[in-house]
């Protein structure tokens, strides 16, 4: 029976604030890359939106490194087990990191606009992928993935591909576009900011939807929950939750406070993630076929000495990482805007293809 | 067929990867010392050179990242057996690797990129510190997990898991200053012989007597000295990872001889032609110098194959506890070697350049072909230093606890085939590009205005750097 106290669980708690950290943050680099064809008007759009995350993606995706690493060192047989079981996912994942991540870099180094569409094309399909798989693997793993009796999973990824990991996929590339619009709409000015709320709009009814859909979906298709485990109804309500911030999310960027929007938005992603790991508590691997099979977070622990360590160095040197962090968004906390240079020849040139693209916006 | 799809993709993604890791440690170490004598001297010469190597820096850290994010899972991927194993113990490096380094790291760069106009000088130079920092922290913490595995201290196993007794042991392990020194210096000597290479290289171009020329000459003389130093910490640590290797992994020091018979004032041999194993062919020997590198003594006995194989059949049951011989054998050949010609390469760069005469650097004809050839050399020593460490390590993942093939997922083999030819596809395009803009970046007028300096005269606009 596990406690609740424990280095054990204290561990998986803090991986599942890791993760929750993780889509908080790299989930509106990623909507901001996928929405951009939607908003951005010109090449100076397309430069805006993506210099609104360029002092941050790389910071924000060393929060999968550090949920990744916690995970191996806290609970070697869930590091295994889950990534030798979800390989073909995990593959497109990392494969779509390395498109998007040398986009940033590579784009401005060639100036041609083939070689700039190549690596916007790499940010958004690098965005896109991981925005789908990641939903659908988290509730994969929520809903319990078929297991054999030593825990391992043989289902391949056709296996991880059922419907309501679909629509768990869909729900989190709806939810990251919504929050990554809403992240534009606070971060910009001017047509491009009006049309990152007009699109912040739209995801959000579809974040509404689909996120709804997948929590009552999870709820209903519900495996027998586990003895020892939090009771059904506790999950459920940090589900609904999430559902509830999404749409109230709609609501405050209807009323064009972009700021309570984010907020909003980045809070929908963290009861998500609440809810996930409530569900899966006490396991790191429900089963779906039969319980027994699953992987209990006990047995995948570490030893206590080593979740001692991490836990100290964890303790010591956590403040400092959201010390800098913090201070970096301080930083870059303005608005950006058309540079005066690109203002006055592509201005002009902004304003007619807007009408063009996007539905013609209406002024901020 | 599992196994050897497994450790060739291993060994493919880590290769490549170890292209850019030396570079990025190197490099950013020497932008942030030629930033620092820009900001405390107000030398505009050591600014431009800052701001021209930091574009080269930034192209291959780029690379550097993505790269790393798939070897923080390749162990879960293709190494299951081996990561619920070894958890315990190797996780916990990897995991404050992220912590401690990544964040810094990947959190500064961003900092240094855009707060350029932002930050005051002083503080912009202070986050090339803190990058630089993070990525020597970074090879601290993944040193410290590679170095249990060539030679594993306070642990013990239960119930088949090999579980932490002192972290301490782990951070004091002998092999992992040993390497730590090694490696770091190496990332320098790389970095300094490709700033050697390149400012040579466009000293030649620009016109006598002009500024630029001028600052290429002052880049060539540091990093002819900065190369030179390094080199010299690099063979230093160098020998001292001899001495340890013959107490840790006798296997290893014999294999990089291919010393099949236990000797006392064992030769050392730079070149074999024919068979290793039998009567060779010609070989050229240095008497002694194997007794010197692994027992510091003239006639210090030093283990034979033999002998160690017998040994560890006796200890761990019967079986092949031998690498691959000319694998070890010239591996280790090659890196000494490249080692060796980048200490005389930088060392004839510092005399050249001796009393200031930093014209001399490009008067040479011969020592500019060499400058520009020897921007070779460390991505020779570093690939073939470590394939001579793994592969000496063979056939232990982790020595004397695990067999490497043990350690493999159970996944399908058309799974792993499938990831290890799209790895490779995907990273000889990105090799490729990467190369195509350090060529272009190293081309660019030293003077060249970024992205993003163009728009900052107004503060209130930021700049768009990407």
């Amino acid at each position: 029976m596990p406690r609740f106290a424990d280095l054990n669980t204290t561990w998986f708690a803090l991986i599942g604030l890791l993760w929750a950290g993780y889509f908080f943050l790299e989930g509106f680099d990623f909507g901001v890359a996928i929405v951009t064809p939607l908003v951005a008007a010109d090449e100076t759009d397309r430069r805006i939106c993506l210099n609104s995350v360029g002092p941050v993606w790389d910071g924000n995706e060393v929060w999968l490194l550090t949920a990744g690493g916690a995970t191996f060192a806290a609970f070697p047989l869930w590091y295994a087990r889950l990534f030798s079981g979800f390989y073909l996912a995990l593959f497109l994942v990392l494969l779509a990191l390395i498109a998007r991540g040398v986009s940033f870099e590579f784009r401005g180094k060639f100036d041609t606009p083939r070689w700039r569409r190549t690596w916007d094309w790499a940010n958004f399909a690098g965005s896109l992928v991981p925005a789908i798989v990641w939903g659908a693997a988290f509730t994969d793993l929520v809903h319990g993935v078929p297991l054999a009796p030593d825990g391992r999973y043989y289902g391949g990824l056709i296996g991880l591909l059922h419907p309501v990991a679909l629509a768990g996929g869909l729900a989190s590339l709806a939810l990251f576009a919504f929050h990554g619009s809403v992240f534009l709409s606070l971060k910009t000015s001017g047509d491009l900011r009006a049309r990152a709320r007009r699109a912040a709009s739209t995801w959000g009814i579809a974040a509404t939807v689909l996120v709804g859909t997948s929590v009552a979906w999870v709820a209903l298709a519900g495996r027998p929950a586990t003895p020892g485990g939090i009771s059904g109804t506790l999950p459920l309500v940090l589900g609904v939750l999430a559902s509830v911030a999404v749409a109230a999310a709609c609501v405050v960027v209807w009323s064009g406070r972009d700021g309570w929007a984010f907020i909003s938005t980045g809070l929908a992603i963290l009861l998500a993630m609440a809810a996930v790991f409530a569900r899966m508590f006490p396991e790191v691997l429900p089963a779906s076929n039969r319980a027994a099979n699953g992987i209990t977070i006990g047995a995948a622990a570490s030893q206590h000495n080593t979740l001692v360590v991490m836990t100290i160095v964890a303790a010591i040197f956590v403040p400092f990482v959201l010390a800098y962090t913090a201070w970096t968004y301080w930083v870059f906390r303005q608005r950006l805007t058309r540079p005066p240079a690109a203002g006055t020849s592509a201005g002009a040139n902004a304003a007619a293809p807007a009408k063009g693209i996007a539905p013609a916006p209406g002024s901020a | 067929m599992q196994l050897l799809l497994a450790r060739w993709e291993f060994a493919t993604v880590t290769v490549f990867h170890f292209f850019f890791v030396p570079l990025t440690i190197g490099l950013g170490f020497v932008v942030a010392v030629m930033q620092t004598l820009a900001y405390r001297r107000h030398d505009a010469s050591w600014d431009r050179l800052s701001r021209y190597f930091g574009r080269l820096f930034l192209i291959e850290i780029a690379v550097g990242v993505v790269t790393g994010i798939v070897l923080e899972f390749q162990f879960g991927l293709n190494w299951s057996a081996y990561s619920v194993f070894v958890g315990n113990i190797f996780g916990a490096p990897l995991a404050i690797e992220a912590l401690l380094a990544f964040f810094m790291e990947s959190t500064f760069i961003g900092l240094w990129i855009f707060g350029r106009d932002r930050l005051s000088p002083r503080l912009h130079l202070a986050t090339i510190w803190m990058v630089s920092l993070g990525t020597i922290l970074s090879a601290f913490f993944i040193l410290a997990a590679n170095s249990w595995m060539q030679h594993p201290v306070g642990y013990k196993v239960v119930a088949g898991q090999a579980v932490l007794t002192s972290f301490w042991a782990v951070l004091g392990n002998p092999m992992l200053w040993g390497s730590f020194t090694h490696t770091v210096f190496g990332a320098f000597a790389t970095a300094g012989a490709l700033v050697l290479g390149i400012s040579i290289w466009r000293a030649m171009r620009e016109d006598d007597n002009s500024e630029h020329r001028s600052s290429f000459l002052q880049a060539g003389r540091f990093a002819a000295i900065f190369t030179f130093v390094s080199t010299l910490f690099v063979g230093m640590s160098g020998d001292v990872q001899g001495r340890l290797m013959e107490v840790y992994q006798p296997m290893k020091m014999a294999a990089a001889e291919a010393l099949y018979k236990t000797s006392s004032g064992a030769p050392f041999s730079l070149l074999t032609i024919g068979n290793l194993k039998q009567k060779p062919v010609v070989q050229i020997r240095v008497p002694h110098l194997l007794s010197l590198i692994a027992t510091l003594s003239w006639n210090g006995q030093v283990q034979g194959i033999n002998n160690i194989q017998a040994a560890e059949a006796a200890k761990h049951g019967p079986g092949s506890y031998v690498p691959v011989i000319p694998l070890t054998y010239w591996s280790f050949r090659a890196m000494v070697g490249a080692g060796v010609l980048m200490i005389l390469l930088s060392g004839w760069g510092v005399w050249l350049c001796r009393r200031k005469q930093l014209n001399r650097l490009v008067g040479n004809r011969w020592f500019r072909r060499a400058a520009l050839w020897g921007m070779v050399l460390p991505f020779i020593a570093n690939t073939t230093g470590w394939v001579f460490t793994e592969a000496g390590r063979q056939p232990w993942i982790v020595y004397g606890l695990m067999k490497t093939a043990k350690g493999v997922s159970s996944v399908p083999t058309a799974d792993i085939a499938l990831t290890l030819a799209a790895f490779v596809l995907v990273y000889v395009v990105l090799g490729g590009i990467d190369a195509w803009l350090l060529v272009r970046a190293a081309r660019l007028d030293l003077d060249h205005a970024d992205h993003g300096d163009e728009t900052a005269e107004g503060s209130e606009t930021a700049s768009l750097v990407y």
